[in-house]
Order: structure tokens, then sequence, then C-alpha cells
């Protein structure tokens, strides 16, 4: 039997791969190696190792930038599932730094300060798959030109609160749906409106899907916001501090992922919620200092 | 290969719908002209004549099937003869014996090989690869995804592909498994040898 020679590493199908292999889970927000034995223990897909949460972010104001090596090496120590980490925006040398320490996903992320207010990361240059936020379709199609092998709505993290979440879902989801009923002379309009590159609007009018897939992320708290996004579309959802600012962490990380799993059935997600204690508290939109969701060009 | 002999449509293909890339294999088949649905519940599972377990996270789906009941049905049916093909994470979950999973980690033990978890590294690792498959003419297009490796087979475990030194895609009587993604490779022959007899 003849057997197999030249392999590639780094390539665009490998990046997007794992983003496929992502679909239909919880990827939780941890800052230790305990929390991250409590995610993995409660089903999470992944995590994301992050020195604090956006919640304490958001509390504590002041600069927030990649985490320390030490401590992504120790959640990576205590887990088999993949893990991720944030760089700042624009911040190339902390994403050569997450790649060196072989985390398996990046984050480029509005929840840490913006290093550079008019660039993103070249994600093309990483054979780590790059994630990236988006508020709308413009927005995301911008991220997937310089090479973002996912995209997650930015929603507004550390709020514990859906709506605008929801907002980003239905802008991205809404413009799919109308470009896919464009003619082919509208598709230079939308692009043009979109400030996004035209093949790739072009191939969403084709396919009728973005060239990768696309998650939820920013105030998810209970199971039920997990399910709602997911009904609205999304693929994936990303738990920040709905998990670890609960009450009680390990039963809501769980019945979270049973209701992304779930998700259209109503009856599952009222037995999943059942007895969870507190969600994090959460803040209206009105009463927050700072839209990290503003963050991004 | 596989089971009984039945007309295209009247066949129902289930793909296992817990976590992972289920919705791309669902496609696949759907481009062949099978009818293929999503198994979430015990339910589900009663209607399918075949079925898939994708990629994803194995220690997530191996929970996820213990608390949507479905562990023990799915077992039972693969010990009838269900026709079964387990894709990466899938592969973990029929295997006799998986090393670096978690202690709680559950397995059909559906196979008679031994799998090793994450093998080949972590993601930078993942690669893209052309092997030989026995029974096709031309060469397949294999992308590997923090793939487990089989480190070893039972006598009665057919070896179908390798990728350098290791078995890649393996067969023992109903069961079917790869340790890369068919459903990421815009090829439907693998998929189309699984069903071949179904």
């Amino acid at each position: 039997m003849a057997k197999s020679e030249v392999s590639k590493t780094g390539s665009m199908t490998v990046k997007r791969g794992l983003a496929e292999m992502l679909k239909g889970g919880v990827i939780m927000d941890v800052v230790n190696a305990e929390q991250a034995k409590i995610a993995e223990d409660s089903g999470a897909c992944a995590v994301m190792a992050l020195e604090r949460v956006p919640a304490d972010i958001r509390r504590d104001g002041g600069v927030a930038r990649m985490s320390d090596p030490e401590m992504i090496e120790k959640i990576q120590a205590v887990v088999s599932i993949p893990v991720m980490a944030k760089a700042r925006i624009g911040h190339f040398v902390e994403a050569q730094v997450l790649e060196s320490l072989g985390v398996d996903f990046i984050d480029e992320s509005e929840v840490l300060t913006p290093a550079d207010e008019s660039h993103h990361i070249d994600k093309f240059a990483f054979k780590t798959p790059v994630v990236c936020g988006a508020t709308n379709l413009g927005e995301a199609l911008r991220r997937i030109s310089e090479g973002a092998a996912l995209i997650r709505s930015k929603g507004e993290a550390g709020t514990g609160n859906i709506v605008e979440a929801v907002r980003h879902l239905r802008s991205i989801i809404g413009d799919i749906r109308k470009i896919t009923q464009a003619d082919s002379a509208e598709l230079f309009e939308w692009a043009k409106r979109l400030q996004a590159p035209l093949p790739l609007v072009q191939e969403i009018a084709e396919t009728g899907w973005l060239q990768v897939p696309l998650f939820c992320a920013g105030g998810i708290a209970t199971p039920s916001d997990a399910a709602l996004a997911m009904q609205l579309g999304a693929e994936a959802v990303f738990v920040g501090s709905g998990i670890f600012k609960s009450d009680d962490p390990a039963p809501r990380a769980r019945s979270i992922v049973e209701a992304t799993t779930h998700f259209r059935d109503a009856a599952i997600i009222a037995k999943v919620s059942r007895n969870l204690g507190a969600p994090m508290t959460g803040i209206g939109m009105d009463n927050i200092q700072e839209r990290f969701a503003e963050r991004g060009w | 290969m596989i089971g009984v002999s039945r007309k295209k449509s009247a066949i129902k293909i289930g793909v296992l719908a817990l976590q992972g890339a289920f919705e791309r294999h669902q496609k696949v088949f759907q481009k062949l002209g099978f009818d293929a649905v999503q198994v979430r519940t015990p339910a589900d599972l009663a209607k399918v004549d075949a079925f898939v377990m994708p990629g994803g996270e194995s220690t997530t789906m191996s929970q996820l099937l213990e608390s949507s009941e479905l562990f023990d049905p799915i077992g039972r049916r693969i010990k009838n003869g269900m026709p079964v093909f387990g894709t990466c994470a899938g592969m973990i979950l029929l295997s006799k014996k998986i090393l670096d999973g978690r202690e709680d980690q559950l397995s059909f033990e559906a196979i008679d090989i031994d799998v090793q978890r994450n093998a080949y590294g972590r993601q930078i690792d993942s690669f893209e690869a052309e092997i030989e498959i026995d029974s096709l003419d031309s060469s397949f297009h294999a992308v590997f995804i923090r793939a487990p490796r089989i480190v070893s087979l039972g006598s009665e475990v057919h070896a179908l592909a390798y990728c350098g030194d290791d078995v890649v895609l393996a067969q023992q009587d109903n069961v079917m498994v790869a340790s890369f993604h068919p459903e990421l490779a815009n090829d439907v022959r693998l998929h189309e040898l699984f069903l071949r007899g179904v």
C-alpha cells in the first residue's frame, strides 16, 4: 500500500478546520487552572485563558493586555481541550508570543485595550488560527479578508446583558440574507456600503453564508441566552464572565453546554435551567462607561 | 461493504449532533442524494438506519451522550449491526481504548483499536496530506485537526489507509473510523465508500 508523503501545516483549511470542530459547543473564559478544570469537567469544547474576565476588566479600568505566559501554560497543562488566548487588536507581537506558546486559537479581542488605532493583525502571517469580533457584516468581512479563521459577534463583554449580542447577530445574519436575494449589480453597492471586498460579498451571495463559522460572544449569562444565540444563527457560543461571575459556576456551565446542544428543545432548556443559583448581576447598556464593541475598525 | 441493501431514498442517515462538525457530514450525504438528519435524542436515533459520529471535542460529546441519554441506545444499535462511521472525535468514541483521555470519558468499544488523543500535537501541528485509500483510484486529500492516532489494531481490524506509518482509516464489521476529516475535503468518495451496500 502506498504511503503518504508531503504534509502541510498552518493552511487556511487547517485553521478553519478547528473552527468547524468547535461548532455546537461552549468556549469558556477561565482565569486559572482550577477554573479551566471546572470548564472541561462541565463539557466546554475549549477554554479562553485570560487574566481577568471582562466584568473585572470593566470594573478595574486601566490597560488590559495579553495574559502572563506562565498562567497560559498552567492552563494548557491541566486540560486536554483546545486552549485559546487573547491578544490586543493590532498587537501582532502578543499574537507571536501566543503562537510560540502553542495556544490553539488566538482571539484578537476588543476586550483588551487596542494597540493600534487603524490596523488589525495580518492573520495570514500566523499558522495559529485567529478569531475576531464583529458588530456587523462589513466588519466581519474585513476581518476575514485579513485572514480570520472564525468570526464571533462581539456583543458587549462583561455585562451579562445579551441585547448587544442579539443586535450584532441580527445585523450580520440579516445582511447575509439580504445579499442572497440581491442581483449581481446590487452586489457592488453592497460591497461599497459594507466597506468589504467585492469577491467576499459575491461569495456570500452564492453560498448564503460567511466563509468561516460565526459564533456568538458578549453577554451570555443563562442557558436560554445561549439557546437564543443559537436559534438566531450562531454556530457556537463564547461565555465569558457569565459562568465564573455567577453564584455556582459548575452547574451553570453544564447547563449552558446542554442548552447549546439542545437549543431548539424548550423542555430540555427548562430542565437544565432549574436551581442554578443567581446568574451574574449584569449591567444595563445605559450604565456602561465604555463600549468594548466600538473598538476595532 | 456494510449492512442491508435498500433503495437510496429509503435510507435515513443519522449524524450525531451533540457538538462538532455534524453539519458538514450532513451536507455531504445530502449532496449524495441521501436523507441525512441530526441526532440529539433517543427518538431521533430510532429513526435512522446508519450513523455518523463527527469530529469535535470527544470529552464534550462523551458528557453529552450521557446527559442526552444516548450512550446506551447507540451502543445497542451498534451491537445489533447498525453501520457507523466515526471521524476524529467520533473515532475516539468508537475505539476500544482511549489513551490520554479523561478518566470518566466514555467509549463504545465498537472497534478493536487503541487510540491516543491529540497525538500529533496542538493545533499548530494540525496538517493536511494526500493519502492513498485501497478502494479509491486516486489519492484522497486528508485534513487532520488535533488528530488522534491509532496506536494499535486488533487482528479483526482492516487497515484501509496510511499516512506515514500510521493507519488513518480502518474498519471492523459494521464500524469504520478515520482519524482525519473527510467532511472537510469537498470529496464525497469516502462517504460513498461507507454507504456502499447500506
